[in-house]
């Protein structure tokens, strides 16, 4: 995917605003700047920082004095990551058994809305059909209504089907135990459908008009121009959203909460999280390692892609 | 496909998501399926008979009980389960008056939810989303509960369910060692306490500490404050006009109630011992707020019974230990013992038979000294036997409870409707304790109860 060149519609372009983004860029080359940014990343890591000390913290010490006082009178435990890990309560802890709750309810949730938006997104760019551009503005416009607004209905739709003057559309789910993955995975690829039809039109429709004539002018019907040309060149875009639809469905808790449930066949790590501090919170200590176990994953996804997150964000601030 | 047990779900299922997926491979064999009924003819399982016949069935349970205390659950009707074949399973969650609204409405409600907050029971009552408790169930209720208690999950005379747990909200921590070396005595009146504080005061300590910072929560253990104070300040006839809105909630006897409750919190000379000012009960947590007893910069703290559960490790809970508590003395103690609790109600939103078999088992005596005996529980059912609470402070709020002098009453702020009793009424305690004056606070939550 690396070596994919950026088509030159997309380059010409940026081209264009070449004078300017060089000036921009020597200004945040100078040395100020760079002081300057150094000094908001130490901030910001800074209560991370606090957490990731606070975590190797034994409870009374963690619970009776600040996280500096590690430095002074330094006493570590991994007791905490114990508990969180491999707790003996069959109610709390034992994350390790929910890192794949979590991995299941993610990866398809990732791959369902990548795959419909892409192909929504080709069709409404390249494919010629009436009321194309207000079925664009529609799924555009979807974007403003808040996903809290449907969970209620979303939830009926599934435990009690749909029915229209007494004509039942579709049954009830159903669902039970491992079955209610299927309702998260439905529920969080209709919220990311919007965003990444919009995102990835906004991508494909840049493409090149030449090259799509020149395949068809070859015979290249509309699957064969998706899959041979257009994927390749969107790949960036692919990843962009990917990653941000990962982070979002990783570290989402509601819509977990509400389709999954919190039982230990389906619940993902954040509903597990959100437990462990114990009924009246008095276990909170936990939560530090905790957070440092479901940070791993994330981390590692988009140290790895960073590159595309970056290319992604500004896709979506120079072209939206 | 073949964990889909009808073709049409598949058919739903794989038609919507345009995709086959073997969800087989995430495993359902995990739920804890507590074996058959085995032994449902055995010796143990004689108390369960009247529950058989649902064998295989399952009944879900939704609370906001989590982690140890969860567990304790699980096991406490384990032999319930394996004696009548019913497979229950529990999930515990913070967000529980959340969402429990939102599965109900959803049409995904849980067979049986646990609610502390009478006010919430009162929603899904008149909704028609909760079930009427069966005549099997009632009659234990009625057998093993004082009326006290069961009005506050009866709406508009139909019974919905039995309480379960229950903590006791009238109680003053100590540290009886420190007691005995200052020479100080346990006071059984208002006055006693007040001149215990003074005593304190003059010696140099700041007699009390508190504090009511809860995240999204702050304020609540003030509200618990004047509620408690209301019930000594006033007949429990008038505390429950307070907190059905009979009377204004500025009318001048609450007045009264959180005036003399600011003879305590707010005033210097008390407050916060080991902290600071009076201020600083409104930054400090509450999980915190009775810690400087144990480092003797504070005498007092008055919390409910689960307060037990925030000592640091290894301080001994017991009347000749680090920490005890002390019942909440009353003003004018020939009225009986004014007593604020809380405590969950188990209702159901099915009315399968297995349903209303584990709510009978729930509202009984089996089932309250069964989990009694695995610690840490507090139950006014009176089948309960003292003998099986082992923690002395469990066994202090059950005497309490049990007392026939008691008359108990509700958490007021649970039996508010939220946007006050979860609302305004904490954001209002907030305000008084950083130095509003009583008059324009109490206005200010009575304009919001509409």
């Amino acid at each position: 995917m690396t070596t994919t060149t950026p088509p030159a519609a997309v380059g010409a372009q940026q081209n264009d605003g070449s004078t300017r983004a060089s000036r921009v860029r020597k200004r945040l080359n100078s040395r100020t700047a760079t002081v300057v940014a150094i000094v908001i990343a130490v901030v910001w890591t800074i209560p991370t920082f606090g957490l990731f000390i606070s975590s190797f913290r034994p409870e009374a010490e963690l619970k009776t004095t600040g996280w500096w006082t590690a430095f002074t009178d330094p006493q570590f435990t991994l007791k905490n990551y114990q508990d969180v890990l491999f707790g003996q309560s069959a109610s709390s802890g034992q994350l390790a058994n929910y890192f794949v709750n979590s991995l299941v309810i993610t990866l398809p949730s990732v791959l369902f809305p990548l795959a419909f938006a892409a192909l929504a997104a080709y069709a409404l760019a390249w494919i010629n059909f009436r009321g194309r551009d207000w079925l664009y503005i529609g799924i555009f416009a979807l974007q403003i209504v808040p996903l809290q607004m449907a969970l209620v209905p979303l939830l009926s739709f599934f435990s009690r089907g749909v029915s229209l003057g007494g004509i039942t559309l579709m049954p009830a789910w159903n669902l039970d135990g491992a079955q209610n993955f299927a309702q998260v995975w439905f529920a969080h690829t209709c919220f990311a459908l919007p965003f990444a039809v919009f995102l990835l039109h906004n991508f494909i429709s840049q493409l090149p008009k030449d090259l799509m004539e020149a395949a068809r002018v070859d015979g290249a019907t509309h699957p064969k121009i998706f899959r041979t040309i257009v994927l390749p060149l969107v790949a960036p875009a692919l990843a962009a959203f990917a990653i941000f639809q990962f982070l979002w469905v990783w570290n989402d808790l509601l819509v977990a909460l509400i389709f999954a449930g919190g039982s230990e066949v389906t619940a993902p790590l954040t509903v597990r999280l959100a437990e462990l501090a114990g009924t009246r919170g008095n276990e909170w200590q936990r939560l530090t390692a905790g957070a440092f176990v479901s940070i791993v994953v994330p981390l590692i996804v988009f140290l790895s892609l960073q590159r595309y997150f970056v290319r992604g964000l500004l896709a979506g601030s120079v072209k939206g | 496909m073949a964990v889909f047990a009808r073709p049409r779900q598949a058919l739903a299922i794989a038609g919507v998501l345009g995709l086959t997926l073997g969800v087989t491979a995430c495993g359902t064999g995990s739920s804890d399926n507590s074996g058959g009924n085995n032994n449902a003819d055995s010796a143990e399982c004689a108390p369960y008979e009247k529950y058989q016949g649902h064998s295989g069935k399952k009944v879900s349970i939704y609370s906001s009980i989590r982690d140890i205390e969860a567990d304790r659950l699980d096991q406490s009707w384990k032999e319930f389960e394996d004696c009548t074949g019913i497979d229950i399973s529990h999930e515990g969650s913070g967000d529980f008056e959340a969402q429990l609204p939102v599965r109900a409405d959803g049409g995904n409600a849980p067979d049986i939810a646990f609610i502390p907050q009478p006010g919430l029971l009162q929603r899904f009552a008149e909704r028609g989303q909760i079930k009427a408790a069966s005549a099997d169930t009632k009659a234990m209720a009625e057998q093993n509960y004082p009326a006290d208690w069961l009005k506050y999950s009866t709406v508009g005379g139909t019974f919905y369910g039995a309480p379960l747990g229950s903590n006791v909200k009238s109680f003053v921590w100590y540290s009886p060692k420190m007691f005995q070396e200052k020479g100080w005595t346990v006071p059984t009146t208002w006055e006693e306490m007040i001149k215990l504080s003074d005593t304190i005061a003059d010696s140099g300590t700041k007699p009390w500490c508190a504090g009511i910072e809860s995240g999204d929560a702050t304020g609540w253990p003030a509200t618990d404050w004047i509620e408690d104070v209301m019930l000594r300040t006033q007949t429990p006839e008038v505390y429950d006009q307070w907190t059905t809105h009979e009377i204004p909630f500025n009318d001048p006897r609450v007045v009264e109630a959180v005036d003399r409750a600011g003879t305590i919190l707010k005033n210097e000379k008390y407050v916060n011992g080991g902290f600071g000012g009076v201020r600083s009960i409104a930054t400090t947590a509450f999980q915190e707020g009775g810690i400087p007893i144990t480092a003797g910069k504070c005498a007092l703290h008055r919390q409910a019974s689960f307060y037990a559960n925030q000592w640091p490790e290894n301080t001994k809970v017991a009347e000749d230990g680090d920490v005890f508590a002390f019942y909440f003395p009353a003003i004018d103690p020939s009225r009986g013992k004014p007593v604020l609790g809380g405590g969950e109600f188990v209702v159901a939103f099915a009315d399968r038979p297995e349903v209303q078999a584990v709510q009978t088992y729930l509202a009984s005596g089996e089932h309250a000294n069964s989990r009694a005996k695995i610690g840490d529980w507090v139950s006014a059912n009176n089948k309960l036997d003292l003998a099986n609470v082992s923690n002395p402070i469990d066994k202090l709020s059950v005497e309490i409870l049990q007392d026939d002098s008691s008359v108990f009453r509700f958490d007021g702020s649970d039996l508010m409707p939220a946007a006050v009793g979860a609302g305004t009424f904490w954001k209002g305690m907030v305000d008084w304790i950083n130095g509003k004056d009583t008059a324009s606070v109490l206005q200010g939550i009575e304009s919001s109860w509409k």
